[in-house]
């Protein structure tokens, strides 16, 4: 980097970007200035005076503007007469930092010792206790005593709930501040503040109902006390009573990095997770993780999982083993014979969804397989998807993301977090959408389209850019003027939104299926639930923006893995053609009927489930599967990187792992498939047979890179209570432009929205199977949609 | 040789006007030593409340890791310890236990003690499991045991003034 300035810290010289404040630049040297409320992800503000140190600046000649020398020819140094803030204080050339003297040293202790005036001795039942800030730097920087009267302690409120996670211990709260800083600065939602002042100063909450944050539990994990705690882990367990494993969250395409805290139970001696915590991944969730993910985990212990195969007897769902039901149903697959149709949830592993692809092409002889639910373009994702070494945490200057038809906080929440970061980095956001979001707050412009007239506006701002060799005809009718009328958008913005595209050095265009066209119509897909993504993928193409890192499409999918389970699909040649004469149905992790749909009419109905669904109920076989927390596996992303979870806790009764279901199926069918062994063993296949999944092997998906800010470990002060990254970054698959250098469009013809179209309305806190067995989130569940009805209707 | 032989003999008749060192245990039990280390139990406060909190700091400190708490969340409807945090659960495998008392020196409200108690035995080692029911003492006479409901906002700290007083 250019602008490195030097500086010595205890005598130690240490090279650090200008700009970078002096307790970031003693840590990268391995000095640790402890600090309370500066926080490496947060503005600094020098609040709680313990990160004080001694700084001498260079003297300066006034008449030359150069460094003053001494006689040994170094530069004469002005020592402060004060101690500075290291967390405030940004560094200079030549600047001199003692962090250990004697000043420094009683500074600390001084310090501290009005810190914990008033902080009560609750490390015993305090939920922090063990991986507290406060309690580790009082043991290496505290006095050993006070001087303070013990009976002049402040008395306040331990049991005060902020919400109906959150609770807030007001006397154990050292008002650094985190917490509200956190939820202005990163969350960007104002629902935290101060009330009163001096020792009774104390934090409350502004909104109603009480803090009103998708990101509320992160708060827990930066709160260098204990003074919040969740509802959830609160006096659950102390934190070296856990084994912490690695894993993905499943909630949503974000994909976000883990840390499962399990402890076998003595109810019925059964592992449980007793809490999940962010797990350090810079590239994909930095050290946050939403509520949904955080309180997410209850699914995995539920009384009604269920825990052996069911065989349909005489009209009834009975319990039976393994064999039975496995050969029962290789005996049907083998008689019905091609006539069958498989289902797969997108919620599975890419293992789960290779073998079953694998299964069909071999197994069953058929290639109908569609994946649920129906999504479309992960197919032009695949080929124009952002690019290997995409990191929305490095988007500034020069980038310009168009969002389009999707609520980014509603459907991946922490890229809400990071794409606004990009945006207060520089990062210039477009935000069409037929109805208010969260992302209207950043954009550089705001586009409010009529439901339904997405794919025209895209268009519009294409021909605004002025590009499209392959489709210019097409597009050259969707003047800006002419999408203006259209949409509704005012011409001028369309036009200057295009001007932002064309001036883009980098492009994302991120698109979600807020749109009122159906994919599937009586078992066909539909151009009209295309054609939005066709057109951002024309305007990626058109532009020349696809292939590269930080450029190309990015999809908001509905689940944690949509993209893979395309992918597997595609990669053994699975299609989905409409079922005639169908004879049997295979349904993993599916629950068509749940949603409100109807199955093809079958005669044998074989489903693989974590719970007894509506759809579970009408089938003749179901096969119990396991939750991500007691298997391995992978996952991909939104932006295709490749992911590893570990297995956490036990699994639950006789259920088994999705892709062992349907191994012993192909075995018992006659596949020589005896090599499957681990789930390690199908994701090798994978790597050498899917050219885009190659180099995804499990030890390569395990490795970790140094990350900045360092969190774990021993370091607890310095970026909260998160873990560092010991299950592996992942990988970054290339999409298919990297690989092959192809690029094309085509022209699907925009579908004109009628009178009735309602908007498709994704929103993070529906109910469903899995998130409905968490008993702690189930206040922040909604039934009702986001808004009005009218807002949604079309033109 | 033969004065050898007088000489045992002697030994042997003058020990026989001796008492006997032999203690018919079990009927006969010796008194153990002041500090000696037995079997433990939970103590309670003067009011029937338990002293335990939870806090697993025994479990953290025992060396066998013979201990397993499971804390839980009192309120005034149904306390059973002062503060927030009670033992759900604690138990001690006694087939484990070293009786190095350090879970009594880690104790912070004084509950768990180790009491001159030594004939631990059983059938079986599941009922070598210590439980808490096993282990917590009965309430004082005429004291309520718990859970109790309580006076709302009247036991906010963890430990209560006379666990504060360390007893000899």
């Amino acid at each position: 980097m250019a602008d490195l300035i030097n500086v010595y810290i205890n005598e130690v010289l240490v090279s650090v970007p200008k700009g970078t404040v002096i307790v970031d630049a003693a840590k990268k040297l391995g000095v640790n200035i402890p600090v309370f409320c500066y926080h490496p992800k947060l503005k600094p503000v020098g609040m709680c005076r313990m990160c004080l140190v001694e700084v001498g600046r260079r003297k300066i000649d006034r008449a030359t503007g150069q460094p003053l020398l001494d006689a040994n020819n170094q530069p004469e140094i002005a020592w402060g007469l004060k101690l500075e803030t290291g967390c405030t204080t940004p560094i200079e050339e030549g600047m001199q930092v003692r962090t250990q003297n004697e000043v420094v040293k009683k500074a600390q202790k001084d310090v501290l010792e009005f810190l914990l005036t008033s902080h009560p001795l609750d490390c015993p039942v305090c939920d922090k206790g063990g991986e507290c800030p406060l309690q580790n730097l009082t043991l290496q920087f505290g006095p050993g005593t006070t001087r303070f009267d013990y009976n002049d302690k402040q008395h306040l409120d331990k049991h005060y709930p902020l919400g109906d996670i959150i609770f807030l211990d007001k006397e154990r709260c050292i008002q650094c501040a985190r917490c509200i800083r956190f939820q202005d600065e990163v969350a960007d939602d104002r629902v935290l503040g101060f009330y009163e002042r001096g020792r009774t100063m104390q934090i409350d909450t502004l909104s109603e109902p009480g803090f009103d944050s998708k990101f509320s539990g992160n708060t827990t994990d930066i709160c260098p006390v204990g003074a919040l705690t969740t509802r959830d882990f609160r006096f659950r367990a102390r934190p070296w009573e856990m084994t912490h494993v690695p894993s993905i969250c499943t909630h949503c395409a974000v994909g976000c990095n883990l840390t499962l805290g399990t402890r076998r139970s003595a109810r019925d001696r059964q592992w449980e997770i007793l809490r999940v915590m962010p797990r350090q991944n810079e590239d994909v969730n930095e050290i946050w993780i939403c509520d949904k993910g955080r309180f997410g985990h209850h699914f995995t212990r539920s009384q009604a999982r269920l825990t052996t195969p069911l065989v349909r007897k005489n009209g009834q769902l009975a319990e039976a083993t393994w064999d039975e039901a496995i050969k029962l149903v290789a005996e049907r697959l083998n008689v019905v014979y091609g006539h069958v149709v498989g289902f797969i949830g997108d919620r599975v592993s890419n293992e789960d969804a290779y073998l079953f692809g694998k299964l069909f092409r071999e197994g069953v002889k058929t290639t109908r397989i569609a994946n649920r639910p129906h999504v479309a373009g992960a197919d032009l994702v695949q080929k124009y998807g952002v690019g290997s070494g995409t990191n929305l945490g490095a988007l500034g200057k020069g980038t310009v993301v168009l969002i389009v038809a999707g609520d980014v906080e509603e459907t991946a929440p922490v890229y809400m977090l990071r794409l606004r970061a990009a945006a207060q980095r520089g990062a210039k956001l477009i935000v069409a959408n037929a109805r208010e979001t969260k992302m209207d707050r950043y954009a550089a412009n705001s586009l409010r389209y009529k439901v339904g007239t997405e794919t025209q506006l895209v268009y519009g701002l294409l021909n605004a850019v002025n590009q499209g060799s392959g489709i210019r005809d097409q597009v050259a009718a969707y003047t800006p003027a002419k999408v203006a009328e259209i949409t509704g958008v005012p011409e001028a913005e369309i036009t200057a939104a295009g001007k932002l595209i064309a001036e883009a050095k980098d492009l994302i265009v991120v698109f979600g299926d807020e749109q009122p066209y159906d994919i599937m119509v009586n078992g066909q897909y539909t151009d009209a639930g295309r054609a939005l993504p066709q057109a951002c993928a024309n305007l990626v193409v058109a532009t020349g923006h696809a292939g590269k890192a930080n450029n190309g499409l990015l999809s908001l999918w509905p689940h944690n893995n949509t993209q893979g389970v395309f992918d597997m699909l595609a990669a053994n040649g699975a299609q989905w053609t409409p079922a005639d004469g169908l004879k049997a149905l295979y349904i993993v992790g599916s629950d068509p009927i749940g949603e409100g749909q109807t199955l093809p009419k079958s005669e044998f109905t074989i489903v693989q489930e974590l719970f007894l669904t509506e759809t579970a109920k009408q089938a003749d076989v179901v096969l119990p599967a396991l939750s991500f927390a007691e298997r391995d596996g992978t996952f991909t992303n939104a932006e295709r990187r490749v992911q590893r979870y570990y297995k956490a806790i036990a699994p639950l009764g006789q259920a088994r792992a999705d892709w062992e279901i349907i191994r012993m199926v192909g075995e018992q069918l006659g596949l020589k498939w005896t090599h499957y062994l681990t789930s390690e063993g199908v994701m090798a296949e994978i790597a050498a047979t899917v050219p885009q999944y190659s180099g995804t092997e499990y030890a390569a998906l395990a490795q970790v890179t140094e990350a900045w800010p360092p969190v774990g470990s021993n370091d607890l002060y310095f970026g909260g209570t998160a873990y560092d990254n010991r299950g592996g970054v992942g990988v970054q698959i290339k999409s298919g432009v990297e690989l092959d250098g192809q690029s094309e469009m085509n022209w699907i013809e925009p579908p004109v929205p009628s009178a009735e179209s309602t908007l498709h309305v994704r929103q993070l806190n529906r109910h469903g199977t899995l998130i409905d067995q968490s008993a702690v989130y189930q206040p922040r569940l909604i039934d009702a949609p986001i808004e009005p009805a009218q807002v949604l209707k079309g033109a | 040789m033969i004065t050898e032989i007088l000489k045992g003999m002697f030994i042997t008749f003058r020990e026989i006007f001796k008492p006997p060192v032999t203690i018919q245990y079990p009927e006969v039990k010796r008194p153990v030593r002041q500090r000696f280390r037995g079997r433990h139990e939970l103590r309670r406060y003067a009011d029937g409340l338990e002293r335990c909190i939870g806090c697993a700091l025994c479990a953290a400190a025992c060396p066998a890791d013979a201990i397993y708490v499971e804390a839980s969340e009192n309120t005034d409807e149904q306390r059973y310890s002062p503060g927030e945090r009670y033992a759900k659960t604690y138990e001690i495998n006694m087939l484990r236990c070293i009786f190095c008392g350090y879970c009594e020196d880690a104790c912070p409200t004084d509950a768990i003690v180790l009491t001159d108690a030594y004939e631990l035995s059983a059938f079986s080692r599941k009922d070598l499991i210590y439980t808490k029911d096993m282990l917590i003492v009965p309430p004082p006479a005429g004291k309520p045991g718990t859970p109790q409901k309580v006076e709302e906002g009247a036991y906010n700290r963890s430990i209560l003034p006379e666990g504060l007083v360390s007893e000899p």
